[in-house]
């Protein structure tokens, strides 16, 4: 069950346990009931067949980016060139 | 313009060959419509035909009915136009077939014929001979509407199997639109966005190509099966390989946004006012750039070329150097859960 | 600041991409011996074949397709109960996607709803509830499939539904787990399978700490691993690392979305609604004992399997003789080997399970095929 993306967070509403998501333009509510700490307008979250399964570890992320343009340097730069 | 009733639906009645049905002609059809070929109401139109023709026909059943960027009525006129233009054809001459649902909103019916009547003004071409059957309640989804089409040849040498090694594949703007809005407009996946279906009249363009004498050797509008269906039938058709880079396709976020959350191929998305042009690789800079500055075909690109490798297949180059080819759509678009 | 765009464009970089590439290619001579590497997710499998990622990857790496798709692991005789619950008057069936395709001993389930049975796909779970609000004279049955990452879903479903006083809706689950088939496949005495990449989405929800015990048991690395091509990539170079290194440890590479403890909350609601089955049967791996989940008996009210037992098909039914489906979920055999691949079974008719999802192995291969070359080591 593998199919799940990042999308943003650009409305909650608490009460009915639904958040509004924006995936590349696509906008859509879903399910928030699996989610125990609330969630903030711009958080980036996991989708999976409409509900939010988790939030993304911005920090995370970059750090990992981050890690691959130092293996890109060590294996001597863009390798397209 | 037509002054019939707003609030009422239609009867069987309308399909009687009685008054009601005269009445809903000519208020309908034949004010929206308007042409002395039409008007002459004889059992069949009369044609002035010469020289080499193009003849298509197309059967239209959509749900739904209407989407952003377009209706039924729209997609019935270009789709048929379309597949004339895409012969080097000049669209004169369409027929048009209604099957009704009994109970049909006069409204609706009003509003797509008018959106029929907007879209053949691209093309110039003209209803001249149509047919109208109201079936019970439950026999229809709505409305189904077909057209035929007929246009005079400009262009004798397009075909599907006449794709040489040596040509450039262009793509005349972002592929998937009309798929993904008709998927985000169904019920079951209630989804927003600013996308709009790309359904468009297609004669302008080919129009200019065919003025600036571009040598064209394929054009194919890529609907059903969208873009990896085209490219597969040349394959097979002209026994060449088709080689695609991935990054050079242009696809729009929308349609990328919607493909990520249903694990849909934006190549596989229906188009319908989207074509695939096939031409010798000294002139596809020129190509583009007359759809692009005369067609508003702004993110019309090059995506490919054609070779003697791996005949009657498409492959697929991904910007990391690897391959893979680029099948034929299969079985019904079902969101991918597992 | 992170973009959402990065989020999807950073971890398909193509020169990171190569760059990682070229790191497994430099390390890759000194393995002791060849990586066999099990991809259990079919969401692996599908990444591994649309980006190509076989072609970059040295001769002395393969990848074993797993048992992780759970529309390819569903025996015949659970498509076959959902056809006959289908074909009980006044009841509508629910199901997500896929699933509408593959095939029983007496079709699939489009068949059935081609002869008029209300079978409705779906893709989101709770919109199961207002099919059984809108269809209150109809008992809806929601054919529940998925492994770990989707039985919350179902959960929450279940949850509002008693929640709601919906009375019409009942459920037949066949929700899986990863680590009893982890352990099938390695405790198979033929398997050439030596380290794992673990699926992402099942650890999102269940933590990482599943599979410490496999890593124990098996001294088999695994690493969880995102679905993008540069997740995967960076995931079989930390497999080569340890392997050169004689370590055989958890790690986990997906990190921006997968802790060790995973979701507690969707967790708790599993636990909640949740009963492991004793025996399970997959298609292709026989049985496995607690493999499997099933509604605890206080929701004995709301279970199809139960209500309809007396309707329910139980006979066990064997796959199509030709089709290697099963040695291919173990790992024994590659999508090719199978004689009827691609002659007797394609997508639009599959003979076995793993044709019919595009995460299923022969599936991905039909797609994708020719041009990658494979990089069998078999000894």
């Amino acid at each position: 069950m593998c199919l799940s993306i990042p999308s943003e967070v650009i409305a909650v509403d608490a009460e009915r346990q639904s958040v509004t998501v924006d995936t590349l333009g696509v906008r859509r509510d879903v399910s928030s009931h699996l989610i125990s700490d609330p969630l903030a307008i711009g958080d980036y979250v996991l989708i999976h067949i409409g509900f939010v399964m988790n939030k993304i570890d911005r920090d995370d992320a970059l750090n990992s980016l981050e890690l691959y343009r130092e293996i890109v340097e060590k294996m001597g730069g863009n390798p397209l060139n | 313009m037509s002054d019939l009733p707003r609030d009422k639906s239609i009867q069987l009645s309308h399909g009687g060959g009685g008054k009601e049905m005269n009445k809903l002609i000519r208020e309908l059809f034949f004010a929206e419509f308007d042409n002395p070929i039409l008007r002459a109401e004889e059992d069949a139109a009369k044609l002035d035909l010469q020289g080499a023709n193009a003849f298509t026909t197309d059967s239209f059943t959509i749900a739904p009915l209407f989407f952003a960027g377009g209706d039924i009525g729209k997609l019935a006129v270009a789709g048929t136009v379309n597949d004339l233009a895409m012969m080097g054809a000049e669209p004169q001459y369409l027929s048009c077939s209604f099957i009704i649902e009994e109970g049909f909103s006069l409204n609706q019916l009003t509003t797509i014929v008018r959106s029929m009547a907007k879209e053949l003004k691209h093309s110039g071409a003209r209803i001249v001979c149509g047919d109208t059957k109201v079936v019970p309640r439950g026999c229809a989804d709505g409305i189904f509407i077909n057209t035929s089409g007929i246009g005079r040849i400009l262009k004798p040498q397009i075909s599907a199997a006449n794709v040489a090694p040596g040509d450039a594949i262009i793509v005349s703007r972002d592929i998937g639109c009309h798929g993904a809005a008709i998927l985000m407009a169904r019920e079951g996946l209630v989804l927003e966005s600013e996308l709009q279906s790309d359904c468009a009249t297609l004669w302008p363009v080919v129009e200019q190509l065919i003025a600036a004498n571009i040598p064209i050797h394929a054009m194919r509008d890529a609907t059903r099966g969208g873009l990896s269906a085209v490219l597969n039938e040349w394959a097979a058709a002209s026994q060449v390989g088709i080689s695609v880079d991935e990054v050079a396709i242009p696809v729009s976020d929308e349609v990328k946004g919607l493909c990520e959350l249903y694990g849909f191929e934006a190549m596989d998305l229906a188009n319908e006012g989207t074509f695939i042009l096939a031409v010798p690789q000294s002139i596809a800079l020129g190509a583009l750039e007359i759809m692009q500055r005369f067609g508003h075909c702004e993110r019309a690109a090059i995506i490919g070329t054609v070779n003697e490798a791996h005949i009657g297949k498409v492959v697929l180059n991904t910007p990391w150097q690897t391959q893979r080819y680029l099948d034929l759509p299969q079985g019904e678009l079902l969101p991918r859960i597992c | 600041m992170l973009e959402l765009k990065q989020l999807y464009q950073g971890f398909r970089d193509p020169t990171t991409i190569l760059s990682l590439a070229r790191d497994i290619a430099r390390l890759a001579d000194k393995l002791p011996a060849p990586l066999n590497v099990m991809e259990v997710c079919g969401g692996h499998t599908h990444t591994i074949m649309k980006y190509g990622l076989l072609e970059l990857l040295p001769s002395n790496i393969e990848f074993i397709h797993g048992p992780g798709c759970p529309v390819c692991i569903m025996p015949k005789e659970r498509i076959d109960q959902a056809a006959a619950l289908a074909s009980i008057d006044n009841v509508i069936l629910v199901t997500l996607g896929d699933m509408i395709r593959v095939p029983g001993s007496h079709g699939s389930l489009a068949s059935f709803r081609a002869k008029g049975c209300d079978i409705r796909p779906i893709y989101d779970p709770l919109d199961t509830l207002k099919i059984a609000k809108d269809n209150p004279k109809k008992t809806i049955v929601f054919f529940a499939i998925g492994f770990e990452t989707s039985t919350p879903m179902t959960a929450v479903l279940l949850q509002q539904a008693e929640r709601q006083g919906i009375k019409n809706l009942l459920f037949h689950i066949n929700h899986v787990l990863v680590p009893p088939a982890i352990d099938a496949v390695m405790q198979d005495s033929q398997t050439r399978v030596n380290a794992f990449i673990g699926p992402a989405h099942v650890s999102v929800i269940s933590g990482a700490k599943i599979y410490r015990s496999t890593v124990e048991k098996y001294a088999t690395p695994v690493v969880v691993s995102g679905f993008e091509p540069v997740d995967v990539m960076e995931s079989i170079l930390r497999l080569v690392r340890q392997r050169i290194e004689g370590k055989a440890e958890l790690e986990i590479q997906y990190t921006r979305a997968v802790s060790e403890a995973g979701n507690l909350a969707a967790q708790a609601l599993v636990n909640q609604y949740f009963q492991t089955r004793m025996q399970f049967r997959w298609r292709g791996l026989g049985e496995i004992s607690n493999s499997a989940l099933a509604l605890k008996d206080e929701f004995a009210h709301r279970d199809a399997e139960r209500i309809f037992a007396d309707r329910l098909p139980v006979k066990q039914i064997d796959d199509h003789k030709a089709c290697q489906c099963g040695d291919i979920l173990r790992g024994l055999a590659k999508p090719k080997d199978c004689k009827v691949f691609g002659r007797g079974c394609a997508p639009e008719t599959p003979l076995g399970s793993c044709m019919v999802s595009s995460e299923g192995a022969c599936n991905a291969y039909y797609r994708y095929q020719g041009i990658q070359k494979e990089t069998v080591a078999r000894s």
